[in-house]
Order: C-alpha cells, then structure tokens, then sequence
C-alpha cells in the first residue's frame, strides 16, 4: 500500500514529523534529536524505494484528492526527481544524524524549534522536487524558503542581518518566478506541467513565453546562488549554526536548479533552449562567470566556511552551465555534478562544523594540528578535497568530465576554457585548506592550540564521525558507479524529461 | 471619461500593477533602512497579487457551484476559481514571510538598537 | 509591555466587539464557499480580534486568556487536523485528500467531500488564528532581554 503512495509519502511523513515536533518537544525533549534523525533516515528510505519503484515501473503520477489532471493536482516521480529525491533525503539524513551529534551550547535551548524547522525544510524540498505543476513548486519552495530563513538565525548574532538580507532576496526571488508563472497561466489556461508542455508550442507567443521563462529563471537563480544574484549565501553558510549550514548548503540550492530544468525542459520543451538562443547563451555563461568569480573570490577567505560559500557559488556555476550547454551529454554531466556536488559539500561542512567544535574556531588558521588530533576527520577532508579538486576515483573529477565533453562536442572553446580554469581554482583554494589542516605550522608562524578536551585525540563524536565518513564512502563510490548512474538514471531522464 | 474608463477595464491594471512592483524594487534597493526594505518588499509582493487578480477578475460573475436542484448556467456566466484560491495562497505567503522577517527586525533591533543597515554592521565588529 | 489605551471609549468599545468579531470569523469560515472567505481568512479575523484586545487592554489582559505554549499547541492541533483528514482517505484506499474516500460510513460521496472540506477549513482557521496570535504576542514583547 505504501507503494502507490509513495510519490505523497515523500512530503507528508517530513511535515507530519515537523508539526509534531514541538508537541514532542514540550514532552520528552530528549526525544526530539531522536524524532528527527529518525523521521530523515524514514524520508531517505522511502526515496531509495521511490527510485526503485521508477525505475522498474516509469514514472509515477499521483493524483491527490483523486481528481485526475489537469483539474487536480498532480505529483510526479520520474527517472530525475526520483534521482534529485533521494540524493536530497539521503544527504539530509546524514545532516540531522550530524546534528544530533552536535553539542553547541548555543543550539540548546532550541533544539524542538530548529528540528521542527529542519524537516520543514525536508519536507519543502521533498515538495519541490515532486510537484507537478508550476504552482505547487512555488508554494512549497517558499515552505522551504520560509523555514530555512528561520533556521539560519535561530543562534542569533551576525546569522540575523545574513538571514534578513536571504528573506528579502529569497521572497524577491519567488515573486518574480510567481509572475512567470502568471504570465504563463494566462497563455495556456493551466498549471499542470504536462499539459503546459502540450499548449505552450501551440500558443504562438514567443515573447510572452520568453518573458515568463525569464523571469523564473532570475527567480529560480537568486534560490540557486549564480552570480551576481548569489549576495546572499556567504554571510548566511558563515554565520549559520555548523549543522543548519550543513544540511542547507549542499540541497537547497540543487532543488532549485532541479526545478529550473524541469521548467526550461519539460514545461516550455525544446523551443526555448535550442543552440545559441538567448537563454541558453544567458545560462550559460552566467554559469561560467559563477565558477570563475565563486572561485576567485574563494581564494581570499581565510575563514573555512565562508572559503567553501564561495566555493559553492563556484561549483553551482557548472550545473547551471551544463543546463545552458543543454544536450544530453552536458546535461548528464551537471545532474551528476548535483549529486556529486552535495556529497561532497556536505562532507567539507561536516569537517567544517566538527573542526570548529574541537579546534575553537573556523578560521583556516585554527586548523592547523587537525590530522594529528582529528585523522579521520581529516581524512574525510582530504577525499571531499581531492572530490572538489577533481582527482579521480573520486567523484567530483566524472561530472567535469561530461561537461567538458558536452562543452568540446559544440565546439565552445571558451567554456571548455572555463571549466578546465575552474578546476584550477578549486586546486588552489582547496590546497590551502590541505596546506592548513594536513601539514606542520611553519616554525615562524603563530600558532596557539586551544587546550584540547580529553587530552590530544580530539576527534570527533561518533554521531558527527560516522555520516562524514559514509558521505567520504559515497563520494568514491559515486565516481566508481558514474557510468551505471549516468547510463541507468541520467540519460533515461534527460530523454524523458530533455530535450 | 469613455477612453480613461476604457483603459482602466482592458490594460491599466497591469500599467498599475507593474508601476508599484517596480515602486517595491526601488524601494528595497534604495533604502538602508530595514523596515523600509521590508515594506518596499511588501508593495513588490502585493503588485505581484494584484496583476495576477486583475487578469482573472470577471464581471457579473456567480459561484463556480452547480445547484443541487439542476440548472446549472453557461460556462461563461462562473468565475474561475483557480486563479482566485491561488492567491490566496500567494498572500499567505506573504504574511508568512512578513512574520519571519519582522521577527527578525525585532531580534536586530534588540541586539544593535537600530534599524539602519550601516549602523548594525558598524556594530557587528 | 503594551499598555491599555488611555481613551474608556475606546477599551469599551472592544470589549464589546469582540465576540462580535469572533461570531463573524466563523460566519467567514462556515460560509466559505458562498462568499469571500473560508478558513484562512476566518483565521486571520479571528487572530485579529484578540490583537485588538492586546492592544486596547493592554498585555495583561490578553495573558490572562492565553498563554503562549497553549497557543503554539493549537496551531500544531489545526495543522494535525488538516494532515489526519488528508491521510484517512488513505486509510480509505483513496488518494491523499481524497474525501470521497473517507473511512465514515452510510454518506454518500457528494457528503463526505463536503464535510472533508469542512474539516480542513476548520483545521486551517485553528492554525491560522493561533499562529498570528502567536507573532503578535512575540513581536509584542518589548523591553524584557529575552530573545523571542
């Protein structure tokens, strides 16, 4: 029975726990971190049966309220979201298993506030990635908009201006994708992403089309983070508690680009993204211009949190560049790089957050000494490195590749130019971090180790440990399987779904 | 008044509504004041509610409800309910987001004393 | 703290329009579906008669007919209304939300999607009313060093 509703279950067990929450809470408090791990591992789970269930099946329609489409509306699971689902599920699982682990005195006091609004969270990117029509997209990117907003400065302190300045850009954001969607409504008369696929072409407005397209794309883009709409993020994955930032960094950001192919490719179909359109030229190079700025200005940070925000703004710069390439090669190479991407984000915030724990700060010059009083930790932080740098097995190396691929076979020179530049900058900014957390402290600089808890193994707590190392696994695993991925759920997609 | 009538009943609304989402945008860039910046987001929310009303808006039109004693009228005679159910939406979107975002102008006022953006990140160091 | 307003006209009056207000929040509610209105919009009335209770009576008054903790249950109650109604057409063998499908014996299926609409707008109204009630009384804290 489970089975048929599997595509509903995705959002409703997340948001059943989030409401329950704070009843829990009021309860048993202990029980909370308990609630919530175990309501995000219950989400993975029912994500991995969902891909299953797709990919012996097709996709899978679910109609709610049992009025059949397009009056009622409609979730959807196909090869891509059931793909975009569980790498979502999987790595917010790994996040609240972390949080649950993570004992900062400044979260005490919040916990059933912060579980409630994490899964929420959950719940609303579970919600994106289903919907099957424009508008529920937009209500539920704004529940997990709305919560992650609220989650960032439950802390206080400098979080509270970043996450004023995220509610105003977000909200922005939503309004100018709402208006698309209005502009298309009107067109067509409908929501329904199927049958707008169906009207759109028909419709003979090739402006109005243009215009909505848009407008979602520079809505969708400010979620995304692509330079220059991406003002936001670093102050908001600096100043965030260590485990809000954790699980919102490396999701949030994929469902919103998830969201922005389905619109360009399934609603508004082939027409609107051919070779060289305005569009696809728009993406792509504001894609390029992410991952050399996001670079560049990774570089100079010499706070670890803030480094990996640009990095982020960098590494989302090359999904948003594989959607302007737009063939499939390309297309592979940047839903690979999402889920990529998040393992490997994650696992660097992980580190992150852990090393700010036990170490005292997040500054890069606070990790010096760390692969001698936190080796595995560190060991995480070296395969997540060699992941971003894009070494081979490593996963992070596969999804560049179909990129470069993609880029070289239209014969774009300057964007293979791009990519292979970016790939430099992870190199550099990435070896700093090495340089800081793997090897000695020169004899003239100065370091004063804060007096570690325990004696010198510092390492830590195994509810913290034990998702950074199964994220680390997953990365090498990721680059091992990326021919199976690619050829089993990526290309089916993309032809479903693509162009 | 035929011509100004006119306009009002076919495109003004979208002129209007346009004219104040660019208002709330002006408002958000110009201003170092929070609040100030919130309400200019406010106006671009609600231009955005208010275009998408306009274009749904029908005249004489009755409940979208067949009567159960029969004689249900032509199609054309009933509103379209769709486009009315999701603004509403919209707007609870809207205050939702206005909720979490005054909530958070409280807790800056109470931890910097002031509204201004430069004057809070002079204090933040 | 909110004081209550100088002006006996004023606190008078509100305290003779509140239930007025509150019967009209469920006018709204219950006549949904006739005339402009329904859950939310009832929820939004009903929060704002006792918002005009704080803030012609003052803070006092108001604590003295909710607490705080009460009213976040409630909005967790509506909110659980909704989702129980939603996940008993499951139990039904329907799709989520699907009245039609509800496990209550002898209605027909035309009566049963209404009075599930019923349900939900009547779950969205306790959470709607309780969660704005709920900022007002954090916002409306003032001068007390405690974080909302």
């Amino acid at each position: 029975m489970i089975r048929d509703h599997l595509p509903v279950l995705l959002v409703v067990v997340p948001l059943l726990a989030a409401i329950l929450t704070p009843l829990v809470a009021a309860a048993a408090p202990r029980a909370v971190r308990g609630l919530t791990a175990g309501t995000a591992v219950a989400t993975a789970l029912l994500a991995l049966a969902g891909a299953a269930r797709v990919l012996e099946a097709g996709t899978q329609r679910y109609h709610v309220g049992g009025w059949a489409p397009p009056w009622g509306i409609e979730l959807v699971l196909d090869p891509l979201g059931a793909f975009v689902a569980v790498v979502v599920t999987g790595v917010t699982a790994c996040g609240l298993v972390y949080a649950a682990g993570f004992d900062d005195p400044r979260l005490a006091d919040r916990q059933g506030a912060t579980a409630a609004l994490l899964l929420l969270v959950l719940a609303g990117l579970t919600g994106m990635v289903v919907a099957g029509d424009l508008f529920n997209l937009f209500v539920f990117l704004e529940v997990a908009s709305l919560a992650s907003y609220a989650v960032i400065a439950v802390a206080g302190g400098p979080a509270l201006l970043a996450a004023f300045r995220y509610v105003v850009l977000g909200s922005l954001g939503a309004s100018l994708y709402l208006l698309g969607v209005a502009y298309l409504y009107f067109l067509t008369g409908t929501l329904n992403v199927a049958d707008l696929a169906e009207r759109v072409p028909g419709a003979d407005a090739p402006r109005l089309v243009a215009t909505a397209a848009g407008l979602m794309a520079i809505g969708l883009g400010i979620k995304m983070g692509v330079f220059p709409l991406h003002g936001w993020l670093p102050d908001v994955y600096t100043h965030a508690p260590a485990p809000v930032a954790a699980l919102l960094a490396p999701v949030a950001g994929k469902v919103a680009a998830y969201a922005l192919a389905r619109v360009l490719f399934s609603v508004l179909g082939a027409g609107i993204v051919v070779d060289r359109s305005f569009l696809a030229l728009a993406l792509a190079w504001l894609g390029a211009a992410s991952i050399l700025a996001g670079g560049v200005l990774a570089l100079r940070q010499t706070d670890l949190r803030r480094l990996l925000a640009y990095s982020s703004v960098s590494q989302m710069g090359y999904i948003v560049l594989g959607l302007g390439l737009a063939d499939a090669t390309s297309l592979a190479g940047a839903y690979l790089h999402v889920l990529n991407h998040a393992l490997m984000k994650a696992c660097l915030f992980f580190v992150a957050g852990a090393a700010a724990l036990r170490l005292g700060g997040a500054r890069l010059a606070d990790l010096r000494t760390m692969h001698r009083r936190m080796p595995l930790t560190t060991l995480c932080l070296v395969v997540a490195a060699l992941s971003m740098i894009g070494v081979p097995p490593a996963g992070g190396f596969f999804s560049k590749w179909y990129l470069l691929l993609g880029a070289l076979g239209q014969e774009r020179w300057a964007l293979a130019a791009v990519i292979l530049a970016g790939g430099l900058l992870a190199v550099a900014y990435m070896f700093r971090v090495l340089e800081h957390a793997c090897l000695e402290p020169r004899a003239d600089e100065d370091h004063h180790p804060p007096a570690p808890r325990g004696g010198r193994w510092a390492e830590a707590g195994p509810a913290m440990l034990a998702p950074m190392l199964l994220l680390s696994a997953g990365i090498v695993a990721a680059g091992l399987g990326n021919a199976w991925i690619v050829s089993a759920v990526l290309l089916p997609g993309v032809a479903v779904g693509g162009r | 008044m035929t011509g100004a009538a006119a306009w009002l009943a076919g495109v003004g609304p979208y002129w209007i509504a346009i004219l104040l989402l660019a208002l709330g945008l002006y408002a958000m860039i110009a201003h170092g004041n929070l609040m100030k910046k919130l309400i200019g987001l406010n106006i671009l929310q609600t231009a955005v509610i208010l275009f998408f009303l306009s274009a749904s808006a029908k005249w004489r039109a009755t409940l979208p409800i067949v009567p159960a004693a029969g004689g249900a009228a032509p199609p054309s005679a009933y509103a379209n309910p769709l486009p009315h159910a999701l603004m509403l939406t919209a707007i609870v979107v809207m205050v939702a987001t206005l909720g979490v975002a005054l909530a958070l102008l409280v807790r800056l006022y109470r931890r910097y004393g002031s509204f201004e953006e430069d004057v809070i990140l002079g204090r933040m160091e | 703290m909110i004081q209550g307003h100088d002006s006996v006209v004023v606190r008078t009056t509100v305290r003779l329009l509140m239930p007025w207000i509150q019967i009209f929040a469920l006018y709204v509610l219950f006549h949904g579906h006739g005339s402009p209105g329904g859950g939310f919009q009832g929820g939004v009335i009903m929060a704002s008669s006792y918002v005009l209770l704080g803030l012609a009576l003052g803070r006092q008054e108001l604590d003295r007919l909710i607490s705080e903790a009460g009213i976040l249950r409630w909005a967790a109650v509506g909110v659980l209304a909704y989702l129980v109604t939603g996940i008993a057409a499951l139990g039904g063998a329907g799709a989520l939300l699907d009245y039609a499908a509800l496990p209550v014996p002898g209605l027909p299926a035309v009566r049963l999607r209404y009075l599930g609409m019923m349900a939900i707008e009547a779950g969205v109204f306790v959470a709607v009313a309780a969660a704005l009630v709920l900022i007002f009384l954090r916002l409306a804290r003032t001068g007390e060093g405690e974080e909302p």
